[in-house]
């Protein structure tokens, strides 16, 4: 089944870097590699998180991206404000789809858009009275909020203002916790810092809160669901299944996620950590202060579900591994189904796939569920250890890409022509355009959910529509098509 | 002298994770093992190594130190 010997994948990589300037195909170069399982460590064949080259079409986003967009946005009943100028919240706002329940603007506030709205003068003179300002507004407007998280973008840190002092000062005053998070744009290659960043934040900022308080009444089944961010429902869809098994989750971070959830897991028996690259700090903190362990779980498509939920329950008692056994014969039948009707319809083809930092390695499963191939994978923002996680997963030939150029992923596509090609909203029109089919795999193009089982039965649908749609027969005018046709005869 | 994660990983062995370089590697070989003096030099698997003031007894896993790049 494999698509692209070593040799051609490779010549191909040689081909595309061959416009670059010498200085910048050296740099390319590394970047971009011929998957080969057998490696042991991924840095031996490619290089991550380092900073783009000038001048190129980057993909990436930025540390704010990271903190407010990814992290913390999802935490529905705090207030984010974004502190700076206007255009960095109103630009993202609503855009990532983390479903929640609630009334927005009474108690949740995850769509809304809140901004210091920074002019010359804050610039000048400074943003603190401003901010100051603005955390009242926002206490007499939504006094239902739980707490206020100031989220910097770039210009906060070029002048210097002082949002840890002001953090404190209106916690104190407010008695909600008030949290600063140094995220500005210009930091770090990606928005990978900016989940760090985020992490640290809420390691300093809240999980101690209730160090001391035990009020809290855990059963020895105590989960967080952890780097779920609810993308159209998905941590919903994970959710459930580990209710169906006995567990009880206590914390879901950050998907559909309050404050109090951030605080109390803490007092969980373990964290499941779906999302490893944006959440791992924080996993890695609460197991060595709390004693937590954690455990990576992949709930795309059902043999990698059927693997995470007996993993998972391999944690616990009988009880709950009986419990895993019953949930995954439970839905079997109806996977079966699934896959039956879709999988005669996608069986061969070929996928590219080009996202975040952790779902060309996750929907790999899901895809060979449905018979199909991924014969290109790369990230945004992964690291090292991302990599090492991903060749395992991939098979040989494949081709790799890190922080892929605008120019490069092109040229890939082009030759490559691969059936589907699943990214960013960036790249969707580029590629449809070309004829060939795209799915967006951040925010799942206004579907989803994609996780659990309830969500590989869209996902399979997802993907047949977008591939067997009539459309992609159509792009050629009907005049040019019989001329081709009689050429050929 | 960075500060430094050291875990066990699932396999049994043991691991050390550099947060500020997002860095994991396995550890290869370490001067004292314990039970009792724990610590000493250390060699990861890409051969690079780092010091670790000896410690007695062995601490409980994971802990964060400082460590010094040899
Ligand atoms: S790089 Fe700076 S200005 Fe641009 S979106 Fe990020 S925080 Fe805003």
């Amino acid at each position: 089944m494999c698509a692209m010997k070593r040799e051609e994948a490779e010549a191909l990589i040689q081909e595309v870097l061959e416009v670059y300037p010498e200085k910048a195909r050296k740099d390319r170069a590394k970047h971009l590699a011929v998957s080969d399982p057998n490696t042991e460590q991924a840095k031996k064949c490619i290089v991550s998180n380092r900073k783009s080259v000038p001048g190129v079409m980057t993909i990436r986003g930025c540390a704010y991206a990271g903190s407010k967009g990814v992290v913390w946005g999802p935490i529905k009943d705090m207030v984010h404000i974004s502190h700076g100028p206007v255009g960095c919240g109103q630009y993202s706002r609503a855009g990532r789809r983390n479903y929640y329940t609630g009334h927005t603007g009474v108690n949740v506030f995850g769509t809304m858009n809140f901004t210091s709205d920074f002019q010359e003068k804050d610039i000048v003179f400074g943003g603190d009275k401003k901010l100051e300002k603005l955390i009242d507004e926002i206490q007499t407007l939504f006094p239902l909020h739980k707490g206020i998280s100031i989220q910097s973008e770039c210009p906060v840190g070029l002048i210097g203002d002082d949002i840890e002092s002001v953090s404190k000062k209106k916690a104190k005053e407010l008695e909600k916790p008030v949290v600063p998070l140094r995220c500005e744009g210009f930091r770090g290659v990606s928005q990978s810092l900016g989940h760090h960043i985020a992490n640290d934040a809420i390691r300093d900022w809240v999980l101690p809160n209730r160090d001391d308080d035990n009020s809290f009444e855990s059963t020895p089944y105590d989960v967080a669901l952890t780097g779920d961010y609810n993308i159209g429902g998905d941590a919903w869809a994970s959710r459930i299944l580990l209710e169906e098994m006995g567990l009880r989750v206590v914390a879901q971070w950050s998907g559909d996620g309050t404050i109090s959830e951030l605080e109390l897991a803490p007092k969980a028996k373990v964290n499941l950590l779906h999302c490893y690259r944006s959440m791992n700090y924080l996993a890695r903190h609460m197991e060595e202060k709390y004693g937590i362990p954690w455990m990576e779980y992949n709930f795309f498509g059902p043999t990698k579900i059927a693997e995470s939920l007996r993993k998972i329950a391999s944690l616990f008692d009988e009880k709950i591994q009986e419990g895993a056994e019953r949930v995954i014969a439970k839905y079997t039948s109806e996977m079966n189904a699934i896959i039956e009707k879709y999988r005669p319809r996608l069986e061969g083809r070929k996928v590219m796939l080009y996202v975040g930092g952790l779902r060309p390695r996750h929907v790999v499963g899901a895809y060979e569920d449905l018979g199909m191939e991924v014969v290109g994978a790369g990230y945004e923002f992964a690291h090292n250890d991302d990599y090492d996680r991903t060749i395992k997963d991939l098979g040989e030939g494949t081709l790799l890409y890190d922080d892929v150029t605008g120019y490069e992923l092109e040229e890939f596509v082009k030759r490559v022509r691969p059936d589907l090609v699943g990214s960013g909203i960036k790249e969707k029109y580029i590629f449809q355009k070309m004829g060939i089919p795209f799915r967006q795999m951040h925010s799942w193009d206004y579907s989803g959910p994609y996780h659990g089982y309830d969500g590989f039965a869209i996902f399979a649908r997802d993907m047949d529509m977008t591939l067997n749609n009539p459309c992609w027969d159509k792009l050629q005018a009907p005049w040019k098509k019989a001329d081709a046709a009689a050429k050929a005869a | 002298m960075p500060s430094v994660m050291i875990n066990k990983t699932e396999a049994g062995g043991l691991s050390l994770y550099v947060p500020k370089k997002d860095l994991e590697e396995m550890i290869v070989s370490m001067e004292h093992e314990g039970p009792g003096l724990w610590g000493g030099e250390l060699t990861l698997a890409d051969g690079t190594r780092y010091y670790l003031e000896p410690m007695d007894p062995e601490p409980r896993l994971p802990i964060t130190l400082r460590a010094k790049r040899l």
